[in-house]
């Protein structure tokens, strides 16, 4: 029984902000179902494949903003083969053919094409916001389409995707009329850009809050940038080479104080460590800092300015800092709530921090609640120590470089210090394991992390156990990826139903063999499960070969829209 | 170039030599099977590191299999990491810490400074070179013991500790790490700057 008109039902949901929550109310009754869909403007699609655009187009009448994620996560390290899917095009196409509103469109992990950019522009007369992550397939010509057709635009955020550069003449390509540029990051951009036409850009462009610059922004047309636009919020610093003695440099250093209202800074792509002193009267007023794209900063420099940074809530860095340097952001930064510490030298696999530094962070930080740690070395009582010191973590995501490290003082598995975690933190929601691990581990995840939605595994393990484990305990569980682990068939088909109350799982390096992944598909027609069949490793025989056939990487997901008909050759869905 | 073993020089007997240590390791025999952070010629660096830590694990009598330890460096996506991310560190890397490494060029007599970038020159001569040509004068012949001889001109530089020195007398690795600007001098004022004593 309803006794409110549509009009208020809908006003009630307006307030109803996350996806989550209005995916809740949308259950309610049919009448809420119907408003609540035709009055959704925002719409999160985490498995592209999960649902035709069709289909979301005609529920969500006044969509005016989406995101989409495609490839699985560990396509971010080399794990999934190029062409594995993930386009965009199709969705862009049909939100055109059904005259979609569409104002902003949110990518992580897609193929973009240049076609679908153009498509794009095209498309939406009042498209205003693009934001791309970890994005691949297009180039400079897909954004000149974007710059010269969408009137409109307020957004252009480039994030970490790889863009073949050609040249820069798309920055000219935004018409002198366009003046609502709100925000624009180009900093993964690899060739020169136009820079007077960038300078140009920035004058009429009076909203502009956020602008990161890439590495081909030399100091000399920073400086003349930040006089145009002292209201910036938020700014990344392209290229930072320069004489301490020039003039341009003394012209940087007081336009850079005329930049009261920075809070965020990033970039410092090439940098020359000297005269980051002119910086230091901006870093009281930050509250997130991202420098680990500039190795050049380091010792003191670094240290010179993060004492400044009384403010910081956000911390990403290299691990160049050291135990040493991550005391200082102890003492300092008691505001923080997260931090990130890259490996500044991947491939000769030492990293500069290790369990000391993790726990001085734990000790001044009381706030903290994201981590991402990638180390040297780690122990149980570090860990314990640090579940004690913040019980608050919502993620926490641990990376020794030596996968399977034990307790760099015990030699034990680094069990009990994960297991301090996820029983001291009740609200953890995200996990990421490393070092040694054997099935203990994973008996205390199943019973400690109730809250735990997203699961990675990295050589760890001893038996189909703990797989299972995870499966029976973690009830909220969404996303688990495991790799290189000694799961099999016996923990895969557990508990099949499970998977239709997750987004996705993926197993590569595993026990598991054809027949078990065949067994699962067969018994869940709900689900889309996929093998990658790189080099022709595996052969499609029936029989009981199957069971000796052990499969290489499965990625299986809950899907609405069937088998999916852009998957190439070498993904098999069974 | 001096230090370091003249692999030119036909025979290498160090190779061929019986040691305790690891392939590579000449510089720490005596010391057993336990390795420093000596760099050899293999196609992929991180290799060092796997045996290395393959060999202490083992030492420390760790459960991990070293046999694992040993295939990090085929291992894909560890560290997990994003490409773009990866890329972007080895560019850096092999570009060195700054790109680009600019010092003042003054010349006695000229009406105002150049800049060179100190990282395009392999050596002595490729600098010479330069400077001879952005400068329009002849540095003469450099000798140890008698500096430059036959020219007007001698090339000097701003050392770390403010000391004015002729440039040619330290390796040129040193060189680069320690000059701060350059100065063509004029002859009657270089007396007495590298010549023999």
């Amino acid at each position: 029984m309803n006794y409110f008109p549509d009009e208020v039902l809908e006003h009630i949901f307006d307030f109803v902000g996350s996806h989550k929550d209005r995916n809740s109310v949308s259950q309610v009754c049919k009448l809420w179902y119907r408003i609540e869909s035709y009055s959704r403007q925002k719409v999160f699609v985490g498995n592209c494949y999960a649902i035709g655009p069709e289909r979301v187009a005609e529920r969500f009448s006044g969509l005016k903003s989406i995101t989409l994620k495609g490839k699985p996560h560990f396509a971010d390290f080399n794990l999934v083969p190029p062409d594995w899917g993930g386009f965009v095009y199709p969705w862009i196409e049909a939100f055109a053919r059904s005259r979609v509103g569409l104002e902003e469109l949110r990518l992580k992990r897609m193929v973009v094409s240049d076609e679908s950019l153009e498509l794009l522009s095209r498309s939406f007369p009042n498209f205003k916001s693009l934001v791309l992550v970890s994005c691949e397939g297009f180039t400079t010509d897909g954004l000149a389409a974007v710059a010269a057709y969408c009137r409109q635009l307020k957004e252009l955020d480039l994030q970490e995707n790889d863009v073949e550069d050609h040249r820069g003449h798309w920055l000219s390509c935004f018409p002198e009329s366009s003046t609502s540029l709100v925000s624009l990051n180009f900093a993964c951009l690899k060739g020169d850009i136009n820079l007077p036409a960038l300078e140009r850009l920035v004058a009429r462009s009076p909203n502009l809050k956020s602008l990161r610059l890439s590495r081909a922004v030399p100091l000399d047309v920073l400086q003349r940038i930040l006089i145009r636009a002292p209201q910036l919020l938020d700014l990344g610093v392209g290229s930072y080479l320069h004489d301490p003695d020039s003039e341009n440099y003394n012209k940087l250093v007081t336009a850079i104080q005329k930049c009261k209202s920075v809070r965020s800074l990033s970039g410092f792509l090439d940098v020359a460590p000297h005269c980051l002193s002119a910086f230091h009267i901006i870093c009281p007023n930050l509250t997130s800092l991202n420098l680990s794209y500039a190795p050049g900063i380091y010792d003191n420099e670094l240290i010179k300015l993060l004492r400044h940074c009384h403010k910081l809530q956000r911390l990403w860095i290299l691990d160049c800092i050291g135990d040493k340097g991550l005391e200082v952001v102890a003492s300092t930064c008691k505001d923080l709530e997260e931090l990130r510490v890259f490996p500044s030298d991947p491939y000769v696999g030492q990293a500069a921090v290790t369990e000391e530094g993790l726990v001085a962070i734990s000790r001044g930080c009381q706030k903290l609640n994201s981590i991402l740690y990638f180390c040297q070395q780690m122990t149980n009582a570090a860990l314990i120590t640090v579940a004690k010191n913040c019980p608050n973590f919502v993620r926490f995501r641990l990376c020794i470089l030596d996968p399977t490290k034990p307790d760099a003082v015990t030699q034990q598995p680094l069990d009990e210090g994960f297991g301090a975690i996820v029983q001291a933190c009740k609200d953890l929601k995200r996990l990421s394991l490393s070092g040694l691990l054997t099935d203990q581990v994973f008996l205390y995840i199943g019973m400690y992390a109730e809250q735990l939605e997203m699961l990675s595994i990295a050589f760890a393990g001893d038996s189909d156990k703990g797989m299972q484990y995870v499966l029976k305990g973690c009830k909220k569980l969404r996303k688990l990826e495991i790799r290189d682990s000694p799961f099999g068939n016996a923990a895969l088909l557990m508990d099949v139903a499970k998977y239709e109350t997750m987004r996705s799982l993926w197993m590569s390096s595993c026990e598991v063999t054809l027949g078990g992944c065949k067994a699962l598909a067969k018994r869940m027609p709900g689900l889309n499960v996929e093998i990658i069949n790189e080099n022709d490793q595996m052969e499609f025989v029936g029989g009981c070969d199957d069971d000796r056939q052990k499969v290489e990487k499965m990625y299986l997901y809950r899907t609405l829209a069937g088998q999916r008909r852009d998957a190439p050759e070498f993904v098999w869905t069974l | 170039m001096e230090g370091g073993v003249a692999y030119e020089n036909g025979l290498n007997f160090k190779a061929t030599e019986l040691t305790l240590g690891l392939p590579g390791s000449g510089e720490t025999e005596g010391q057993g099977g336990v390795r420093n952070n000596n760099k050899r010629p293999m196609p992929t660096p991180e290799t060092n590191e796997e045996e290395s830590q393959a060999h202490k694990a083992a030492d420390r009598g760790s459960t991990a299999p070293a046999a694992k330890m040993l295939c990090r460096a085929q291992i894909v996506g560890w560290p997990p990491i994003r490409s773009y991310r990866k890329n972007s560190l080895q560019a850096k890397n092999s570009e060195g810490e700054a790109s680009g490494m600019y010092v003042k060029v003054s010349m006695d007599g000229a009406p105002y400074l150049r800049k060179i970038d100190l990282k395009v020159y392999r050596d002595y001569p490729e600098l010479l070179k330069a400077l001879e040509a952005m400068f329009k004068f002849a540095a003469g012949v450099y000798s140890e013991r008698e500096g430059y001889k036959g020219s007007e001109y001698v090339p000097t530089y701003e050392d770390k500790d403010g000391d004015w020195m002729l440039v040619g007398d330290v390796p040129w690795d040193m060189f680069m790490s320690s000059c701060k600007r350059l100065r063509i001098m004029k002859g009657s004022e270089a007396r007495g700057l590298g010549c023999g004593v």
